[in-house]
């Protein structure tokens, strides 16, 4: 089956970069499956998980707390904030960051529209991530 | 003339400040080493996200509505300076140079009338600048027990600059800090952040493609929230090379160290063995000419 490149960067480190058949990334506007040949796109991402499949099976699956992603006919490239294998998500760690998220959302009640939304985003991505780790 | 008691306790006490050099120079190698491996796995990402803000900036820019932190205010009057030096010293003319550096921006700019603002971040900044410049200081940050700077912290400090461009406290930010040019050699530097210089349009292939890109959502969202990131990323940039050249500036000052604390401690022994022999000469000659007078 045809592939395409995939490329996935943290700000920290280079996780992966290799040919796939498919990737499932967590696009802002919902999930987005991508195949070799896919239309140039640039997309903002929310927290999510993302799935890559090779040689018909889903080999790798991590989560990213939101990012970009430019998509372009042979190649994927990923901008995470932050990405974990799904296998080390850990529940604690993710409901103490939806606690976290949930304050500091609180504590925007009264500051600008935009550090307003920028903080319910987290606190969404902080709730996928718990949900994703209660499902792992 | 010293006695030879006191030369010895000489000799033996820069011996240990010989040996504490020498472990210093060691563990900067090896900070300095992990410090570059870390700068080196940052740089993928920079280089993405410069790729996708080159065909995004093109897109918007010119837009009468396109987000301050590319634009800017549209005025030059406030300037906000983040100064990024160490947390420690014992590093040479690491610290001072970037601090000088920052004295001598600060200076022109004030000569040229525009407002001046400081934020410094690594501790050794803030006193060397708060001593001539306290009343422009506006915040200081100190990562002094953070074990190894993340990207966390330079999303922190990312964040508080945007606070401050919607808040309206400046006009163009920029950031000084000691560029890591090699281990020997770092050269303070300034880079602006704000408004965002935008990476060149590689006309070969970018400009090709671009037109074709879709964006989800729009242009100016996607780049209203790209534009935060690569603050950060440029603040992690920075501050990782800064870090790598703080590492490469200890290791040398300590290996000059160690080298002048060898010749200190060969010229002290050469005294220590002629204060000897001139001891037992003289009681060779005491011994000698009593004995002829008897």
């Amino acid at each position: 089956m045809a592939t395409f490149d995939l490329e996935l960067v943290s700000p920290e480190r280079l996780l992966l970069s290799r040919p796939v058949e498919m990737a499932v990334i967590p696009a802002y506007e919902g999930e987005m499956g991508v195949l070799p040949g896919h239309a140039p796109m640039i997309v903002a991402l929310r927290g999510g998980v993302i799935r890559v499949t090779e040689g018909g099976r889903e080999t790798e699956s991590l989560f990213i707390m939101g990012g970009f992603a430019e998509i372009t006919p042979g190649r994927v490239t990923v901008l995470a904030d932050e990405a974990t294998p799904l296998a080390s998500l850990s529940r604690t760690t993710a409901a103490q960051r939806v606690t976290e998220a949930e304050a500091a959302l609180a504590a925007a009640a009264n500051d600008a529209p935009e550090i307003r939304d920028r903080a319910s985003d987290r606190l969404m991505a902080a709730r996928a991530m718990q949900d994703a780790a209660q499902a792992a | 003339m010293a006695s030879l008691k006191d030369l010895r306790g000489r000799i033996n006490s820069v011996k240990s400040t010989r040996k504490i050099t020498q472990a210093m120079k060691m563990v900067a190698a090896a900070k300095l080493r992990r410090a570059q491996a870390q700068a080196e796995a940052a740089r993928p990402y920079a280089q993405r996200m410069e790729r996708m803000l080159a065909s995004l900036g093109a897109a918007v820019v010119g837009s009468p509505d396109a987000p301050r932190m590319l634009i800017g205010t549209g005025r030059d009057q406030v300037h906000l300076l983040i100064v990024v030096t160490a947390e420690r010293g014992l590093s040479g003319a690491f610290n001072t140079n970037a601090g000088r550096f920052a004295r001598a921006r600060i200076r022109a700019l004030e000569a040229e009338g525009k407002t001046v603002k400081l934020l410094t971040v690594g501790r050794k900044g803030a006193t060397y600048l708060k001593r001539e410049f306290a009343s422009r200081v506006v915040g200081e940050i100190s990562y002094a027990n953070v074990k190894r700077i993340g990207f966390e912290q330079a999303d922190e400090i990312a964040t508080r600059i945007t606070a401050m461009l919607e808040a309206g406290e400046f006009d163009v930010c920029s950031l000084v800090y000691n560029r890591f040019q090699s281990v020997i050699s770092q050269v303070a530097s300034e880079q602006r952040l704000i408004p965002a210089p935008l990476p060149a349009n590689d006309p070969g292939t970018a400009e090709g493609s671009q037109a074709l890109y879709e964006y989800e959502p729009g242009e100016e969202e996607l780049l209203s929230a790209l534009l935060p990131k690569n603050l950060a990323i440029q603040i992690y940039r920075a501050l990782l090379e800064s870090a790598a050249g703080f590492y490469g500036s200890q290791m040398t000052a300590m290996d000059n160290a160690t080298r002048n604390a060898g010749d200190m401690i060969n010229r002290l022994t050469l005294n220590y063995n002629r204060t000897r022999q001139a001891n037992i000469t003289r009681e060779l000659i005491e011994i000698i000419s009593g004995a002829e007078a008897v």
